[in-house]
């Protein structure tokens, strides 16, 4: 399989504290990659790093072969990387279509077109689409402040995938949403990513969705990469369950009690 | 391209405003005219607001483009209005391209503070120019349009209907626009518009010079209509009412600026007329009604009627 990313001793620190520390990672094309760590653990300034957000103190990145450390986020986005965001980033005081509208011509390379407008007939045809794939059609007209979490969640991980990107970053993508709408909106994303062969690595705290979606995981523990491999291996990792997910440490204190 | 509803009716206003002059007093058609070529300077104004910006120095532009028009035909002999006002947009074109690169660093308070400083130095250049008249500037000589002279107001009074309503229609389509609604964008979210691929400084580089270039139309057919020009043209106060003016308005149209500044002007004039030594207190309560009663400016009463009706 063909490598699309890599990082190579990939560090970040904020004066004397560490948030990312040697970070070695290779991704190959088609994979679906679960980041999973507690908070403050990394995860996202690896994904910022990675995204042109957060320039590293060290390390290189490669995508798609090429160097891209130091490329900004709309040079990235140019190459196909793209990603959403823990919390969406959106505009809220305009509607839902020209969320989309803005989104498509900005795709389309069309974005400083003075005179036509970025309402033309093709490009809400495709907006209209896009929110149908997504299941938030009846928000087409409202501003982005009328809709749940839930639909901002998916409206803003539609803008990510307008670019025809080659990978996709989700930062948390089920945060903020209810535990009945998590499994609908993964399984709405994840058929577009399947559909489309999109390389996906998501930062993700819900382990039934880590389960359900992924194949590989990645740790992350104090800005470092503890544990990666396939999803049951990492999971079952003893060093994972004491500072990730937290599951040796309930089981021990519920022996500790039963003891008692 | 085919003709939108509210460019007809633009189109239409613009027609019967013309008319009404014909048999208007010579004030009027007078303060109409300056109130075109004002609005056309807060569209300037309203431009920027729509990016989420506040010039406090569009002045520099409406400055450049009444100087323009005076220089050109004292010092360069040009007489034809069409080619004074060209000088107009090139010189504040070129300035705003220099500018511009600086300014679209810039956002907030610093980005308001920067466009004033930048104005307030043009005023200090003219003030101590003695070539130019210093503090009392210099008249506006004898202009024509492709050869036809002018003999009362009436003639500048057209050529800013023409030039407004131009203005008006162009802009009406820019901000329908991809770049006109990545300006909104940008004031909304700059990170999404960055990871859209969108370069955010090059659509406000744009919205800016473009901003500058209006502004200076508008400075132009000030100078024009009131056949002199002075350094108050650049000083804070005068790009403080383009503010007013576009606040009073709102960002909701293009038509919203021509609206407010006939206002403006009306409500000036009639305060100064019967409150000659308190009517800036007037223009004050004003703005205040606005922003406690309408925030979105005049233009929300027709939003909010459209929205009310079933």
């Amino acid at each position: 399989m063909t490598e699309i990313l890599k990082t190579q001793g990939l560090s970040r620190y904020f004066g004397a504290v560490t948030a990312a520390e040697d970070i070695n990672v290779t991704i190959t094309q088609g994979e679906i990659v679960g980041v999973i760590g507690a908070n403050g653990a990394g995860k996202t300034t690896f994904i910022n790093m990675v995204t042109g957000y957060l320039p590293p103190s060290e390390g290189s990145i490669f995508f798609d072969g090429r160097p891209i450390k130091g490329l900004g986020p709309r040079k990235l986005m140019r190459e196909g990387l793209a990603r959403s965001f823990q919390i969406p980033q959106l505009f809220l005081e305009l509607p839902v279509i020209d969320n989309l509208a803005i989104a498509l011509s900005a795709a389309q390379n069309d974005h400083l077109q003075m005179l036509r407008p970025v309402r033309t007939t093709k490009r809400l045809a495709a907006a209209d689409d896009i929110l149908e794939q997504m299941g938030i059609t009846q928000y087409r007209d409202e501003m982005v402040t009328a809709m749940p979490q839930g639909a901002r969640k998916l409206l803003d991980i539609a803008i990510a995938m307008l670019g025809n990107p080659k990978m996709l970053l989700l930062d948390e993508p089920t945060s903020g949403v209810s535990m009945e709408e998590k499994h609908a909106l993964m399984d709405t994303v994840m058929e577009i990513v399947k559909r489309r062969s999109l390389t996906v690595l998501f930062v993700e705290h819900d382990m039934e969705i880590v389960q359900k979606y992924v194949t590989r995981v990645m740790a992350f523990a104090s800005g470092v990469v503890i544990k990666d491999g396939p999803v049951e291996e990492v999971l079952a990792d003893e060093q994972v369950q004491t500072l990730v997910t937290g599951k040796r440490r309930h089981t021990s204190t519920a022996t500790e009690q039963g003891d008692v | 391209m085919s003709l939108q509803k509210s460019e007809a009716l633009m189109i239409a206003a613009a027609v019967a405003i013309g008319l009404v002059g014909l048999m208007s007093p010579n004030w009027l058609v007078f303060t109409t005219t300056l109130a075109v070529a004002k609005a056309l300077v807060v569209l300037g104004v309203v431009m920027l607001m729509r990016s989420g910006l506040v010039s406090f120095g569009q002045g520099l532009f409406f400055c450049i483009g009444g100087y323009a028009v005076g220089m050109g035909g004292r010092f360069w002999g040009i007489q034809d209005a069409l080619l004074l006002i060209l000088l107009g947009v090139l010189a504040s074109t070129a300035l705003a391209m220099i500018l511009g690169l600086l300014l679209t660093r810039y956002r907030e308070i610093f980005f308001a503070m920067l466009t004033m400083a930048f104005s307030m130095i043009l005023f200090g250049v003219l003030v101590k120019s003695h070539n130019l008249g210093s503090t009392d500037g210099f008249s506006v000589v004898q202009w024509s349009l492709l050869g036809w002279v002018p003999e009362s107001g009436m003639g500048v009074f057209w050529l800013a209907l023409v030039l407004g309503l131009l203005v008006a229609l162009f802009l009406n389509r820019f901000f329908q626009s991809s770049i006109g609604l990545a300006c909104e964008a940008i004031r909304e979210n700059e990170v999404r518009v960055e990871y859209m691929g969108i370069s955010r400084r090059q659509v406000l580089y744009i919205n800016y010079v473009l901003a500058a270039a209006i502004g200076a139309i508008g400075g132009s057919l000030t100078a024009l209509a009131a056949g002199h020009v002075d350094p108050e043209m650049a000083y804070w106060t005068i790009s403080g009412e383009f503010v007013f003016i576009a606040l009073l308005g709102g960002t909701g149209h293009v038509a919203a600026a021509f609206i407010a500044a006939m206002l403006f002007a009306l409500v000036r004039t009639y305060a100064v007329e019967f409150m000659p030594h308190t009517w800036q207190m007037i223009l004050g309560i004003v703005l205040l009604l606005i922003i406690l009663f309408l925030p979105k400016g005049i233009w929300s009463l027709f939003t909010r009627h459209r929205r009310a009706a079933p």
